[in-house]
Protein backbone atom coordinates (compact mmCIF):
# COMPACT_ATOMS: atom_id res chain seq x y z
CA UNK A 1 0.00 0.00 0.00
CA UNK A 2 1.12 3.38 -0.98
CA UNK A 3 2.16 6.67 1.23
CA UNK A 4 -0.12 8.93 0.36
CA UNK A 5 0.76 12.76 -0.67
CA UNK A 6 -1.24 15.91 -0.39
CA UNK A 7 -0.96 19.51 -1.71
CA UNK A 8 -1.18 21.67 -4.18
CA UNK A 9 0.49 22.13 -7.88
CA UNK A 10 1.08 26.69 -8.83
CA UNK A 11 -0.75 26.43 -11.75
CA UNK A 12 -4.68 27.45 -12.15
CA UNK A 13 -5.43 25.27 -14.75
CA UNK A 14 -4.62 21.91 -13.12
CA UNK A 15 -7.90 20.06 -11.80
CA UNK A 16 -8.05 17.62 -8.87
CA UNK A 17 -5.97 14.30 -9.26
CA UNK A 18 -5.79 11.60 -6.78
CA UNK A 19 -3.77 8.35 -8.22
CA UNK A 20 -0.25 7.32 -9.22
CA UNK A 21 2.59 9.79 -9.80
CA UNK A 22 5.74 9.13 -12.20
CA UNK A 23 8.93 10.98 -12.81
CA UNK A 24 10.32 12.13 -16.10
CA UNK A 25 13.56 14.03 -15.93
CA UNK A 26 12.34 17.56 -14.26
CA UNK A 27 8.59 16.84 -14.87
CA UNK A 28 5.77 14.78 -12.78
CA UNK A 29 3.33 12.49 -15.02
CA UNK A 30 0.13 13.09 -13.12
CA UNK A 31 -2.37 11.17 -15.37
CA UNK A 32 -2.42 13.10 -18.49
CA UNK A 33 -0.86 15.99 -17.58
CA UNK A 34 2.87 17.06 -17.01
CA UNK A 35 4.18 19.08 -14.27
CA UNK A 36 7.53 20.81 -13.94
CA UNK A 37 9.33 20.23 -10.75
CA UNK A 38 10.47 23.46 -9.38
CA UNK A 39 9.62 23.63 -5.53
CA UNK A 40 6.59 23.48 -3.29
CA UNK A 41 4.57 19.62 -3.43
CA UNK A 42 5.82 18.64 -6.98
CA UNK A 43 9.37 19.20 -5.66
CA UNK A 44 8.10 16.50 -2.37
CA UNK A 45 6.39 14.49 -4.49
CA UNK A 46 9.35 14.30 -6.96
CA UNK A 47 11.54 14.17 -4.16
CA UNK A 48 9.89 10.79 -2.71
CA UNK A 49 9.37 8.87 -5.81
CA UNK A 50 13.23 8.44 -5.94
CA UNK A 51 13.32 7.87 -2.60
CA UNK A 52 10.97 5.16 -2.59
CA UNK A 53 12.59 3.84 -5.90
CA UNK A 54 15.46 3.45 -4.61
CA UNK A 55 14.14 2.12 -1.05
CA UNK A 56 12.36 -0.72 -2.93
CA UNK A 57 9.23 0.48 -1.47
CA UNK A 58 5.64 1.50 -3.97
CA UNK A 59 5.71 4.49 -5.31
CA UNK A 60 3.83 7.17 -3.33
CA UNK A 61 0.04 8.19 -4.28
CA UNK A 62 -1.17 11.97 -4.64
CA UNK A 63 -3.90 14.14 -3.94
CA UNK A 64 -2.84 17.09 -5.67
CA UNK A 65 -5.03 20.16 -7.05
CA UNK A 66 -3.79 23.35 -8.79
CA UNK A 67 -4.10 26.57 -6.54
CA UNK A 68 -2.60 29.99 -6.74
CA UNK A 69 -3.55 30.77 -3.32
CA UNK A 70 -7.25 31.13 -4.46
CA UNK A 71 -7.92 28.23 -2.26
CA UNK A 72 -9.60 26.87 -4.16
CA UNK A 73 -7.76 24.04 -5.37
CA UNK A 74 -6.86 23.09 -1.23
CA UNK A 75 -10.77 23.07 -0.85
CA UNK A 76 -11.71 20.74 -3.17
CA UNK A 77 -8.77 18.63 -1.69
CA UNK A 78 -10.03 18.68 1.79
CA UNK A 79 -13.63 17.64 0.50
CA UNK A 80 -12.27 14.84 -1.25
CA UNK A 81 -10.51 13.87 1.44
CA UNK A 82 -13.24 13.97 3.81
CA UNK A 83 -15.52 12.17 1.60
CA UNK A 84 -13.48 9.67 0.20
CA UNK A 85 -11.05 8.83 3.06
CA UNK A 86 -11.74 4.93 2.64
CA UNK A 87 -8.98 5.51 -0.56
CA UNK A 88 -6.34 6.13 1.88
CA UNK A 89 -5.26 2.75 2.62
CA UNK A 90 -1.49 2.90 2.97
CA UNK A 91 0.71 3.57 6.06
CA UNK A 92 0.80 7.11 5.96
CA UNK A 93 -0.26 10.90 5.16
CA UNK A 94 2.08 14.05 3.94
CA UNK A 95 0.02 17.40 4.02
CA UNK A 96 1.70 19.55 2.19
CA UNK A 97 1.11 23.41 0.69
CA UNK A 98 -2.56 23.79 1.42
CA UNK A 99 -4.22 26.90 2.26
CA UNK A 100 -4.94 26.82 6.39
CA UNK A 101 -8.82 26.38 6.75
CA UNK A 102 -8.89 25.21 10.01
CA UNK A 103 -12.65 23.74 9.28
CA UNK A 104 -11.55 22.21 6.35
CA UNK A 105 -8.42 20.57 8.64
CA UNK A 106 -10.98 19.18 10.95
CA UNK A 107 -12.97 17.39 8.65
CA UNK A 108 -9.88 16.11 7.41
CA UNK A 109 -8.51 14.78 10.86
CA UNK A 110 -11.83 13.77 11.73
CA UNK A 111 -12.31 11.57 8.97
CA UNK A 112 -8.47 10.00 9.20
CA UNK A 113 -9.00 9.31 12.88
CA UNK A 114 -11.80 6.78 11.54
CA UNK A 115 -9.24 4.85 9.86
CA UNK A 116 -8.15 1.54 11.36
CA UNK A 117 -5.51 1.78 11.76
CA UNK A 118 -5.17 5.26 12.26
CA UNK A 119 -2.17 6.32 9.17
CA UNK A 120 0.92 8.24 10.43
CA UNK A 121 0.39 11.66 9.92
CA UNK A 122 3.07 14.10 9.05
CA UNK A 123 2.70 18.10 7.77
CA UNK A 124 4.60 20.32 6.60
CA UNK A 125 3.81 24.02 5.79
CA UNK A 126 0.24 25.19 5.41
CA UNK A 127 -0.86 22.06 6.36
CA UNK A 128 0.94 22.04 9.74
CA UNK A 129 -0.54 25.60 10.15
CA UNK A 130 -4.14 24.58 10.26
CA UNK A 131 -3.43 21.87 12.36
CA UNK A 132 -1.84 24.03 15.12
CA UNK A 133 -4.02 26.43 14.83
CA UNK A 134 -6.90 23.83 14.85
CA UNK A 135 -5.70 22.84 18.27
CA UNK A 136 -5.15 19.61 17.33
CA UNK A 137 -1.30 19.62 16.50
CA UNK A 138 -0.79 16.38 19.06
CA UNK A 139 -2.84 14.41 16.78
CA UNK A 140 0.15 14.32 14.56
CA UNK A 141 3.10 12.27 14.35
CA UNK A 142 5.37 14.99 12.99
CA UNK A 143 6.03 18.37 11.72
CA UNK A 144 8.64 19.12 9.89
CA UNK A 145 9.06 23.40 10.34
CA UNK A 146 11.84 25.66 9.51
CA UNK A 147 13.46 27.88 12.61
CA UNK A 148 10.88 30.49 11.65
CA UNK A 149 7.64 28.41 11.80
CA UNK A 150 8.89 26.78 15.05
CA UNK A 151 8.72 30.26 16.64
CA UNK A 152 4.83 30.33 15.53
CA UNK A 153 4.27 26.55 17.01
CA UNK A 154 5.76 27.90 20.06
CA UNK A 155 3.42 31.06 19.91
CA UNK A 156 0.57 29.80 21.32
CA UNK A 157 -1.50 33.07 20.29
CA UNK A 158 -0.21 33.30 16.54
CA UNK A 159 -2.47 32.48 14.23
CA UNK A 160 0.23 32.47 11.39
CA UNK A 161 4.40 33.07 11.31
CA UNK A 162 3.33 36.21 10.23
CA UNK A 163 1.72 37.68 13.25
CA UNK A 164 4.70 35.40 15.48
CA UNK A 165 5.38 37.86 18.49
CA UNK A 166 8.65 39.46 18.41
CA UNK A 167 10.24 38.59 21.69
CA UNK A 168 9.93 34.78 20.25
CA UNK A 169 13.74 34.89 19.03
CA UNK A 170 13.70 33.32 15.80
CA UNK A 171 17.09 31.91 15.70
CA UNK A 172 18.90 28.87 16.08
CA UNK A 173 20.03 29.14 19.90
CA UNK A 174 16.34 29.74 20.63
CA UNK A 175 14.59 26.30 19.31
CA UNK A 176 14.79 24.69 22.78
CA UNK A 177 12.70 27.20 24.24
CA UNK A 178 10.51 27.16 21.39
CA UNK A 179 10.55 23.53 21.73
CA UNK A 180 9.27 23.85 25.74
CA UNK A 181 7.31 26.79 24.64
CA UNK A 182 5.39 25.12 21.69
CA UNK A 183 4.75 21.37 23.80
CA UNK A 184 3.82 23.35 26.58
CA UNK A 185 0.97 24.44 24.69
CA UNK A 186 0.13 21.30 23.14
CA UNK A 187 0.94 23.07 20.10
CA UNK A 188 3.01 20.26 18.54
CA UNK A 189 3.20 16.74 16.87
CA UNK A 190 4.52 13.74 19.01
CA UNK A 191 7.59 14.64 17.03
CA UNK A 192 9.66 17.55 15.27
CA UNK A 193 12.26 17.79 12.62
CA UNK A 194 13.00 21.36 13.14
CA UNK A 195 15.05 22.11 9.96
CA UNK A 196 17.80 25.09 10.38
CA UNK A 197 21.73 25.48 10.18
CA UNK A 198 21.66 22.27 13.01
CA UNK A 199 18.76 20.17 12.38
CA UNK A 200 17.03 19.03 15.55
CA UNK A 201 15.04 16.32 15.99
CA UNK A 202 12.19 16.39 19.00
CA UNK A 203 10.34 13.41 20.54
CA UNK A 204 7.71 14.14 22.70
CA UNK A 205 9.26 17.60 24.03
CA UNK A 206 12.67 16.31 24.34
CA UNK A 207 15.39 17.56 21.66
CA UNK A 208 16.77 13.95 21.08
CA UNK A 209 19.00 14.34 17.97
CA UNK A 210 21.32 17.23 16.26
CA UNK A 211 22.09 17.12 12.68
CA UNK A 212 24.89 19.30 12.29
CA UNK A 213 27.24 18.44 9.21
CA UNK A 214 28.00 17.86 6.54
CA UNK A 215 26.98 21.95 6.61
CA UNK A 216 26.06 23.17 2.94
CA UNK A 217 25.00 27.31 3.58
CA UNK A 218 24.10 27.52 -0.03
CA UNK A 219 21.33 24.87 0.62
CA UNK A 220 19.21 27.35 3.19
CA UNK A 221 17.83 30.07 -0.08
CA UNK A 222 17.00 27.42 -2.63
CA UNK A 223 13.55 26.55 -3.17
CA UNK A 224 12.93 23.23 -2.07
CA UNK A 225 15.27 21.52 0.34
CA UNK A 226 13.05 21.82 2.90
CA UNK A 227 10.58 19.87 0.45
CA UNK A 228 13.15 17.11 -0.08
CA UNK A 229 13.63 16.65 3.97
CA UNK A 230 10.08 16.22 3.92
CA UNK A 231 9.68 13.70 1.29
CA UNK A 232 12.98 11.61 2.43
CA UNK A 233 11.48 11.18 6.21
CA UNK A 234 7.68 10.56 4.56
CA UNK A 235 9.64 7.47 2.74
CA UNK A 236 11.75 6.56 5.71
CA UNK A 237 8.35 6.13 7.96
CA UNK A 238 6.83 4.53 5.06
CA UNK A 239 9.67 2.05 5.22
CA UNK A 240 9.02 1.29 8.62
CA UNK A 241 12.16 3.31 10.58
CA UNK A 242 11.15 4.54 13.92
CA UNK A 243 10.18 8.13 14.02
CA UNK A 244 13.78 9.37 15.75
CA UNK A 245 15.39 7.19 13.38
CA UNK A 246 13.83 8.29 9.89
CA UNK A 247 14.30 12.09 10.91
CA UNK A 248 18.21 11.29 11.75
CA UNK A 249 18.42 9.41 8.20
CA UNK A 250 16.35 12.08 6.48
CA UNK A 251 18.07 14.93 7.89
CA UNK A 252 21.78 13.60 7.22
CA UNK A 253 20.89 12.54 3.59
CA UNK A 254 19.51 16.05 3.20
CA UNK A 255 22.56 17.80 4.01
CA UNK A 256 24.73 14.87 1.44
CA UNK A 257 22.22 16.01 -0.91
CA UNK A 258 23.84 19.71 -0.80
CA UNK A 259 27.80 18.04 -0.45
CA UNK A 260 27.36 16.19 -3.63
CA UNK A 261 25.54 18.29 -5.38
CA UNK A 262 27.75 20.89 -4.09
CA UNK A 263 24.92 23.83 -5.22
CA UNK A 264 25.19 27.59 -5.15
CA UNK A 265 22.33 29.87 -4.03
CA UNK A 266 21.17 29.81 -7.51
CA UNK A 267 20.27 26.18 -7.82
CA UNK A 268 17.30 24.78 -8.62
CA UNK A 269 15.51 21.58 -6.29
CA UNK A 270 14.86 19.22 -9.43
CA UNK A 271 18.88 19.82 -9.63
CA UNK A 272 19.26 17.23 -5.98
CA UNK A 273 17.20 14.52 -7.84
CA UNK A 274 20.14 12.74 -9.59
CA UNK A 275 22.30 12.92 -5.77
CA UNK A 276 19.31 10.94 -3.49
CA UNK A 277 20.70 7.73 -4.17
CA UNK A 278 24.00 8.28 -2.91
CA UNK A 279 22.85 10.79 -0.10
CA UNK A 280 20.87 8.15 1.39
CA UNK A 281 23.01 5.18 1.39
CA UNK A 282 25.47 7.27 3.21
CA UNK A 283 22.99 8.61 5.69
CA UNK A 284 21.62 5.09 6.14
CA UNK A 285 25.93 3.74 6.37
CA UNK A 286 26.56 6.76 8.71
CA UNK A 287 23.56 5.78 10.91
CA UNK A 288 24.96 1.84 11.21
CA UNK A 289 21.62 0.55 10.33
CA UNK A 290 22.76 -2.72 8.19
CA UNK A 291 21.85 -3.51 4.71
CA UNK A 292 19.81 -1.06 2.96
CA UNK A 293 15.79 -2.15 2.33
CA UNK B 1 -17.06 5.32 30.83
CA UNK B 2 -17.99 9.17 31.96
CA UNK B 3 -14.05 9.84 32.34
CA UNK B 4 -13.86 8.53 28.43
CA UNK B 5 -16.72 10.73 27.55
CA UNK B 6 -15.03 13.90 28.60
CA UNK B 7 -12.07 13.02 27.20
CA UNK B 8 -13.61 12.34 23.28
CA UNK B 9 -15.63 15.31 23.66
CA UNK B 10 -12.45 17.75 24.74
CA UNK B 11 -10.03 15.81 22.50
CA UNK B 12 -12.18 14.93 19.05
CA UNK B 13 -11.87 16.85 15.90
CA UNK B 14 -15.52 17.13 15.67
CA UNK B 15 -15.71 19.51 18.55
CA UNK B 16 -13.74 21.82 17.68
CA UNK B 17 -15.25 24.72 18.37
CA UNK B 18 -14.17 24.30 21.82
CA UNK B 19 -10.72 24.59 21.05
CA UNK B 20 -8.18 25.87 18.73
CA UNK B 21 -7.81 29.75 17.56
CA UNK B 22 -9.50 31.81 15.43
CA UNK B 23 -8.45 32.31 12.06
CA UNK B 24 -10.05 35.43 11.17
CA UNK B 25 -8.57 39.14 11.12
CA UNK B 26 -10.82 42.17 11.86
CA UNK B 27 -10.64 45.73 9.33
CA UNK B 28 -11.31 48.76 11.22
CA UNK B 29 -12.06 51.93 9.25
CA UNK B 30 -12.87 55.23 11.19
CA UNK B 31 -16.31 55.85 9.62
CA UNK B 32 -19.56 53.24 9.53
CA UNK B 33 -20.01 54.34 5.71
CA UNK B 34 -16.23 52.50 4.67
CA UNK B 35 -17.01 50.03 6.72
CA UNK B 36 -20.34 49.34 4.83
CA UNK B 37 -18.56 49.51 1.25
CA UNK B 38 -15.62 47.15 2.51
CA UNK B 39 -17.80 44.83 3.57
CA UNK B 40 -19.83 45.38 0.00
CA UNK B 41 -16.68 44.96 -2.53
CA UNK B 42 -14.88 42.20 -0.43
CA UNK B 43 -18.35 40.15 -0.71
CA UNK B 44 -18.61 41.02 -4.49
CA UNK B 45 -15.20 39.65 -4.77
CA UNK B 46 -15.83 36.65 -3.33
CA UNK B 47 -14.16 37.14 0.13
CA UNK B 48 -16.02 35.29 3.42
CA UNK B 49 -16.63 38.41 5.21
CA UNK B 50 -19.33 39.62 8.20
CA UNK B 51 -19.64 42.54 9.63
CA UNK B 52 -19.36 42.76 13.84
CA UNK B 53 -18.90 45.01 16.81
CA UNK B 54 -14.90 45.25 17.62
CA UNK B 55 -14.31 44.60 21.25
CA UNK B 56 -14.06 47.45 23.53
CA UNK B 57 -9.79 48.44 23.04
CA UNK B 58 -10.24 48.62 19.37
CA UNK B 59 -12.80 51.40 19.36
CA UNK B 60 -11.45 54.02 17.84
CA UNK B 61 -14.58 56.23 16.07
CA UNK B 62 -16.38 53.36 14.75
CA UNK B 63 -18.91 50.87 15.99
CA UNK B 64 -18.52 48.02 13.50
CA UNK B 65 -15.54 46.09 12.09
CA UNK B 66 -15.35 43.61 9.01
CA UNK B 67 -14.10 40.41 9.85
CA UNK B 68 -12.49 38.48 7.31
CA UNK B 69 -10.10 34.64 6.88
CA UNK B 70 -6.56 36.67 7.71
CA UNK B 71 -4.70 34.37 5.85
CA UNK B 72 -6.19 36.28 2.70
CA UNK B 73 -4.66 39.73 3.96
CA UNK B 74 -2.82 40.54 1.49
CA UNK B 75 -5.99 40.02 -1.27
CA UNK B 76 -7.67 42.17 0.88
CA UNK B 77 -5.51 44.81 0.85
CA UNK B 78 -5.05 44.85 -2.72
CA UNK B 79 -9.13 44.93 -3.15
CA UNK B 80 -9.70 47.83 -0.82
CA UNK B 81 -6.92 49.26 -1.81
CA UNK B 82 -8.46 49.26 -6.01
CA UNK B 83 -11.56 50.82 -3.97
CA UNK B 84 -9.43 53.28 -2.29
CA UNK B 85 -10.41 51.91 0.74
CA UNK B 86 -7.48 52.24 3.57
CA UNK B 87 -8.55 50.37 6.72
CA UNK B 88 -7.08 52.05 10.05
CA UNK B 89 -5.66 48.85 11.22
CA UNK B 90 -5.67 45.62 10.43
CA UNK B 91 -6.24 43.42 13.87
CA UNK B 92 -6.44 39.68 14.75
CA UNK B 93 -9.48 38.36 15.87
CA UNK B 94 -7.48 35.73 18.14
CA UNK B 95 -5.30 38.41 19.88
CA UNK B 96 -5.43 42.09 18.72
CA UNK B 97 -2.34 42.93 20.61
CA UNK B 98 -0.17 40.87 17.89
CA UNK B 99 1.38 43.12 15.42
CA UNK B 100 3.24 41.85 11.84
CA UNK B 101 6.19 40.50 11.92
CA UNK B 102 8.83 43.43 11.27
CA UNK B 103 12.12 42.14 11.80
CA UNK B 104 14.24 41.17 8.91
CA UNK B 105 16.78 37.96 9.15
CA UNK B 106 19.86 39.27 6.26
CA UNK B 107 22.49 36.37 5.18
CA UNK B 108 25.30 37.35 2.79
CA UNK B 109 25.97 34.48 0.76
CA UNK B 110 29.15 34.95 -0.79
CA UNK B 111 27.90 37.24 -4.21
CA UNK B 112 24.09 36.58 -2.83
CA UNK B 113 22.02 38.28 -0.09
CA UNK B 114 19.31 36.52 1.56
CA UNK B 115 16.57 38.35 3.34
CA UNK B 116 14.22 36.15 5.51
CA UNK B 117 11.00 38.25 6.78
CA UNK B 118 8.96 36.12 9.03
CA UNK B 119 8.66 32.58 7.53
CA UNK B 120 9.22 33.73 3.72
CA UNK B 121 12.94 33.97 1.93
CA UNK B 122 14.32 35.80 -1.04
CA UNK B 123 17.41 35.65 -2.54
CA UNK B 124 19.46 37.54 -4.57
CA UNK B 125 22.37 37.52 -6.90
CA UNK B 126 23.68 41.10 -6.11
CA UNK B 127 25.76 42.30 -8.88
CA UNK B 128 22.77 41.43 -11.07
CA UNK B 129 19.73 41.85 -9.07
CA UNK B 130 18.83 39.00 -10.17
CA UNK B 131 16.55 37.02 -8.18
CA UNK B 132 17.76 33.35 -8.16
CA UNK B 133 15.44 32.00 -5.51
CA UNK B 134 12.45 32.50 -3.53
CA UNK B 135 11.98 29.53 -0.33
CA UNK B 136 9.94 29.02 2.85
CA UNK B 137 6.25 29.84 3.59
CA UNK B 138 3.10 27.21 3.65
CA UNK B 139 0.05 29.37 1.63
CA UNK B 140 -0.30 27.92 -2.00
CA UNK B 141 0.27 30.92 -3.78
CA UNK B 142 4.10 31.04 -2.92
CA UNK B 143 4.95 28.30 -5.30
CA UNK B 144 2.90 30.64 -7.46
CA UNK B 145 4.99 33.48 -7.07
CA UNK B 146 8.14 31.79 -6.82
CA UNK B 147 7.80 30.96 -10.23
CA UNK B 148 6.81 34.03 -11.13
CA UNK B 149 10.16 36.11 -9.84
CA UNK B 150 13.06 34.00 -9.77
CA UNK B 151 15.21 34.34 -12.88
CA UNK B 152 14.07 38.15 -12.96
CA UNK B 153 15.60 41.09 -12.16
CA UNK B 154 14.57 42.93 -8.50
CA UNK B 155 13.36 45.89 -10.27
CA UNK B 156 11.60 44.55 -13.03
CA UNK B 157 9.72 41.60 -11.44
CA UNK B 158 6.24 42.16 -10.51
CA UNK B 159 6.11 42.81 -6.50
CA UNK B 160 4.68 39.66 -4.85
CA UNK B 161 1.41 42.02 -3.40
CA UNK B 162 0.54 42.55 -7.25
CA UNK B 163 -0.03 38.74 -7.79
CA UNK B 164 -0.10 37.29 -4.15
CA UNK B 165 -3.45 36.91 -2.06
CA UNK B 166 -2.11 35.38 1.58
CA UNK B 167 -0.21 35.94 4.85
CA UNK B 168 2.42 33.92 3.07
CA UNK B 169 2.64 36.28 0.06
CA UNK B 170 2.20 39.32 2.19
CA UNK B 171 5.70 37.93 4.30
CA UNK B 172 7.07 37.71 0.58
CA UNK B 173 6.16 40.95 -0.22
CA UNK B 174 7.89 42.49 2.79
CA UNK B 175 11.35 40.54 1.83
CA UNK B 176 11.24 41.61 -1.30
CA UNK B 177 11.30 45.25 -0.62
CA UNK B 178 13.89 44.90 2.02
CA UNK B 179 16.09 42.57 -0.31
CA UNK B 180 15.76 45.97 -3.13
CA UNK B 181 15.88 48.26 -0.70
CA UNK B 182 19.35 46.80 -0.08
CA UNK B 183 20.30 46.32 -3.29
CA UNK B 184 19.91 49.86 -4.34
CA UNK B 185 22.08 50.89 -1.61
Amino acid sequence: MSWLIVGTVPRADFGLYWGPAQLDGTELLLGGARVRVARGTPALVAAALTAAAFLHLPAPEVLLAGDVGTGEGSRRIYAALASEVHRVQGPGVTFHYLMPDVAGHNQVLWALESLRPRPLLVADAGFMYAAKMSGFAAHYDLFTPDVGEMAFLADESAPHPFYTRGFLLQDEEAVPDLVRRAYAGENAARALLVKGRTDAVVEGGRIVARIAAPDVPAMEPIGGTGDTLTALVSMLLAARLPIQEACCVAALANRFLGELAQPTPAFGVAEFLPFVPAALTRAWEARRLGPLP
Amino acid sequence: MIAWVRRFVRRHPANASKRGMSDRGMLLFPSTGEVIRAEAVLRDAGVPVAVKGPPPALRQGCDMVVEFPLVEELRVREILENHRLVPLRVAVVEDHLLEPVSLFHVKELGEFLMVRAANMKVTVHRSSGRIVNVSGGGCPDVPYLAEVLVGRSIDEAPEPRSLGRTLCGYALQLAFTEVRRRCRG
